[in-house]
């Protein structure tokens, strides 16, 4: 499937949960909020949300900021 | 006495809060942050670097244990936007505080007052700790106490201007209607500035560029350590009065 990750057409295998998808690009899970199509993924259900192909995910953390 | 600040139901150990961005590497952020005495570090949420997760993270240099960690919405210029950063800040799990920026104008950074008005209801409602960034109106930071402010904070001059306090007159009406804590927010240059604000009375003073763009970042912000202490205590010590003329020091009794 292709997903448009932090603005990038990505492909990436199907069947991948939002859990999978940060242990396949090896980000911790801890520091990071995660939004698909501009809705919030809790992460208690990081495991549990299967992602589509099309779907726009974000990844944020923190950065240096005033 | 404790003289700690209070925001709700947090204690903040300083009255100098300081920003991360703008440094020239994270050491350099930890070494300032540590000689400035700050115990509040701001941040700004950003996209992950995804394709490169070998590079650093802030938060390694900044223990979320040691500081309190306040995510700001810097960049948003829309209401939505800053609701949407906000929400994402606070679904890291770090903290429910937001530094609450809705800017109008690229070129002068100053906050659309409308748009934070109703972001900072919007906010208040689903239980962040917002601290609106505002322009030094008075009546403003009335409407935004109104609307659920946990703090205001008004600028002192543009972001990042090193302008310093421009109009003291307008801080000390905030100050003396706020019945919320007062945090002067951008502007600031140099450790008298900060010093001026505490002498007012504000609460705290935020700041970032006058120390990140120092010639000495580290030695800058131990200026600003001390400025925002002996402000603090001119400002409880109650400095006298100005006059027009001279008082003499010396008795007159006595002498020859």
């Amino acid at each position: 499937m292709t997903l448009t990750l932090n603005g990038e057409k990505t492909d990436i295998h199907d069947n991948l949960t939002v859990e999978g998808l940060l242990g396949y690009l090896k980000i911790e899970p801890a520091r990071v909020a995660v939004e698909v199509n501009l809705a919030i993924i809790k992460k208690d259900d990081f495991h549990n949300r299967v992602l589509k192909d099309g779907d726009k995910v974000e990844i944020v953390n923190f950065v240096g900021g005033g | 006495m404790n003289d700690n600040l209070i925001i709700r139901d947090i204690e903040f150990k300083s009255r100098l809060w300081v920003g991360t961005g703008k440094y020239k590497d994270f050491e350099e952020t930890k070494l300032a942050i540590e000689a400035s005495g700050a115990d509040v570090v701001t941040v700004a949420v950003r996209r992950t670097n995804i394709f490169d997760n070998k590079s650093e993270n802030l938060l390694d240099f900044i223990d979320p244990k040691k500081y309190k960690i306040l995510p700001n919405t810097a960049g948003c210029f829309t209401m939505e936007d800053a609701l949407r950063y906000s929400r994402l800040a606070r679904e890291t799990g770090i903290s429910d505080l937001i530094k609450l920026e809705v800017l109008g104008d690229e070129k002068t950074l100053f906050p659309d007052a409308c748009a934070t008005l109703q972001a900072t209801e919007i906010l208040a409602k689903e239980g962040f700790i917002v601290l609106p960034y505002i322009n030094d109106d008075p009546i403003m930071a009335q409407r935004l106490v109104d609307a659920g402010a946990a703090a205001v904070m008004p600028l002192a001059a543009p972001i990042g201007s090193g302008l310093g306090i421009r109009n003291p007159y307008n801080i000390k009406i905030i100050l003396e209607q706020a019945t919320v804590p007062v945090i002067v927010d951008a502007g600031v240059g140099t450790a008298s500035d900060v010093a001026v604000a505490m002498e007012l009375g504000c609460d705290a003073v935020l700041l970032n560029t006058a120390i990140a763009g120092a010639k000495d970042p580290i030695a800058m912000a131990t200026a600003m350590n001390h400025a925002v202490k002996a402000g603090r205590l001119a400002y409880k010590a109650g400095r006298i009065e100005r006059k027009l003329y001279a008082t003499a020091s010396s008795p007159i009794e006595g002498m020859l």
